[in-house]
């Protein structure tokens, strides 16, 4: 299947240079007396780069094969990481690559959307919170919940998070997987 | 959604303001003394500009005759300059204009084009009647004027007189990534279009056009003694608002210039469509020295109400047409 660059449309998923690409912002540029082009911003759903490209309006774009489905994480072997759509019971190996820097999120059982193209793993999105122990941080100081300062945590993940002084070793947190920030005690 | 598709894509509110403006412009010729026609907008011609493709209307003597193939107008302009040459003086005309594929924000195929045409003006007079115009329908009333070699030093910091194809390609490259290999007027509407025109604060005329761009525009020389045409056009807040000319009346320069368009269609392998030669014969004839300019009126009103969108100001838009 293609389109034509006049039928570009935001979210819409195609092939550019071999990689599957998502539209994020699409414009249609035509001045009274020149050329038609549809302009886009799109995300190169394998590097994550986005960039801007403009396409004369009779360009075809084949459409990339992408679909996204919820998951639940299972564990990995060292290598892969392992998901499974909880209604199908299907498992999926997914890279470290498709998974980057959203390594540092995952828990045993967390429910993640994982972007297929042509069904292999490309993307693996986490939740936009996520609950997680304090595996370290320097000892609370009593008496210092009202004022301000933070110290680095380290949590049961791997991922080092800048929390408030009285936080406790052991105690359960919600962070915004977005910006990597606190939220509050869970 | 579906269940929606009944109701208008403009509130109730803007149809009244968009009447308003209607009125408001009616007025400001009524007052100059400019004579409203109403030209067909189906004719047997149609534009030559091989960036313009007109819709195709099949016209019966009977309804299982063979088709004959009418075309719906992009602009007035062909007629209106027949009624001139025929000695209509100043005249103006506001209605539909139709231009396949061109679907997006601010374009609707179907849209409401103000044109008009003044005897004895040449573009410099018919830009401070624009600016008049404008400031007398909405609050905009500042205007800023620049040359289209000004404006390309200012925002890409390029002298396009002196600049070579290929130093046009590479500072487009280098903020949008294109797809195949452009001609010189290729690469400078490239550059206008998403590297100037999107920058463009408040209301800008750019004039003075490369003489390529000339359209139908007679083609002078500036003071730097470069060949430009006579054309200028006024954008606001980066989006296309008018297109005006000092017109060609050289009825031999019309002919090349449309056979020159029909050249480059084949070219570029889209279809031919008859040539208005009427057009041709009408400057024959003599078409009195005047300055004409179209405005589109749907995008004034979403300038002046702040819309982000041509089918805000629309009755109905493509999508519910």
């Amino acid at each position: 299947m293609s389109y034509s660059a006049n039928q570009l449309k935001n979210g819409l998923k195609v092939i550019i240079d071999g990689d599957p690409c998502a539209m994020q912002q699409v414009e249609f540029v035509k001045p009274g007396k020149g050329q038609a082009f549809t302009r886009v911003k799109m995300r190169n759903l394998l590097t994550g780069r986005v960039w801007e490209r403009t396409f004369k309006s009779n360009e075809s774009l084949e459409a990339a094969d992408v679909v996204e489905r919820d998951m639940e994480y299972l564990y990995t072997d060292g290598e892969m990481f392992h998901f499974m759509v909880p209604v199908t019971f299907e498992q999926y190996a997914v890279e470290l690559s498709a998974v980057g820097d959203n390594v540092k999120w995952l828990k045993d059982n967390t429910q993640c959307i994982i972007t297929l193209w042509n069904d292999r793993a490309i993307v693996v999105t986490p939740p936009n919170f996520v609950e997680l122990e304090v595996a370290e941080t320097d000892p609370g100081l009593k008496g210092d919940t009202a004022q301000g300062g933070s110290k680095p945590a380290t949590l049961s993940t791997g991922a080092v998070v800048r929390v408030p002084l009285f936080i406790e070793q052991g105690e359960i947190l919600k962070i915004d997987t977005r910006t990597g920030d606190y939220v509050s005690r869970a | 959604m579906q269940e929606n598709q009944w109701r208008p894509s403009a509130s109730i509110e803007t149809l009244k303001l968009r009447a308003a403006m209607f009125a408001k412009i009616r007025q400001f010729f009524a007052e100059r003394a400019v004579l409203e026609v109403d030209v067909p907008v189906l004719s047997q011609k149609a534009v030559s500009d091989p960036f313009i493709d007109a819709m195709d209307v099949s016209y019966r003597h009977y309804p299982e005759d063979a088709s004959q193939q009418y075309y719906l107008q992009s602009s007035p302009e062909y007629a209106m300059k027949r009624l001139l040459a025929a000695g209509s003086g100043c005249i103006y005309q506001m209605g539909k204009v139709f231009r396949n594929g061109e679907a997006g924000r601010k374009h609707n195929p179907e849209f409401t084009m103000l044109e008009w045409y003044r005897v004895g003006f040449d573009e410099r007079g018919l830009m401070d009647e624009v600016a008049a115009l404008v400031s007398a329908v909405t609050d905009i009333k500042a205007f800023r004027r620049v040359s289209y070699q000004q404006v390309f030093k200012d925002y890409l910091a390029v002298d396009i007189n002196c600049a070579s194809d290929r130093e046009l390609a590479e500072i487009m490259c280098r903020q949008i990534e294109v797809s195949g290999d452009y001609d010189r007027d290729g690469w400078l509407n490239l550059l206008m279009s998403h590297c100037i025109e999107p920058k463009l604060q408040g209301a800008v005329f750019i004039y003075s056009y490369p003489a390529s761009h000339a359209a139908l525009a007679r083609v002078k020389e500036d003071r730097h003694g470069n060949a430009v045409a006579a054309r200028f056009e006024l954008f606001i807040d980066g989006v296309e608002l008018a297109n005006g000319y000092h017109e060609l009346t050289d009825s031999k320069e019309q002919l090349r210039r449309f056979e020159k368009d029909q050249r480059q269609r084949k070219a570029l392998n889209f279809p031919t469509r008859p040539l208005e030669t009427r057009l041709v014969s009408a400057l024959e004839h003599g078409l009195p020295d005047c300055a004409g300019v179209a405005l589109g009126v749907d995008r004034l009103l979403m300038l002046a109400l702040t819309k982000s969108s041509i089918s805000e100001v629309l009755p109905f838009d493509f999508t519910r047409a």
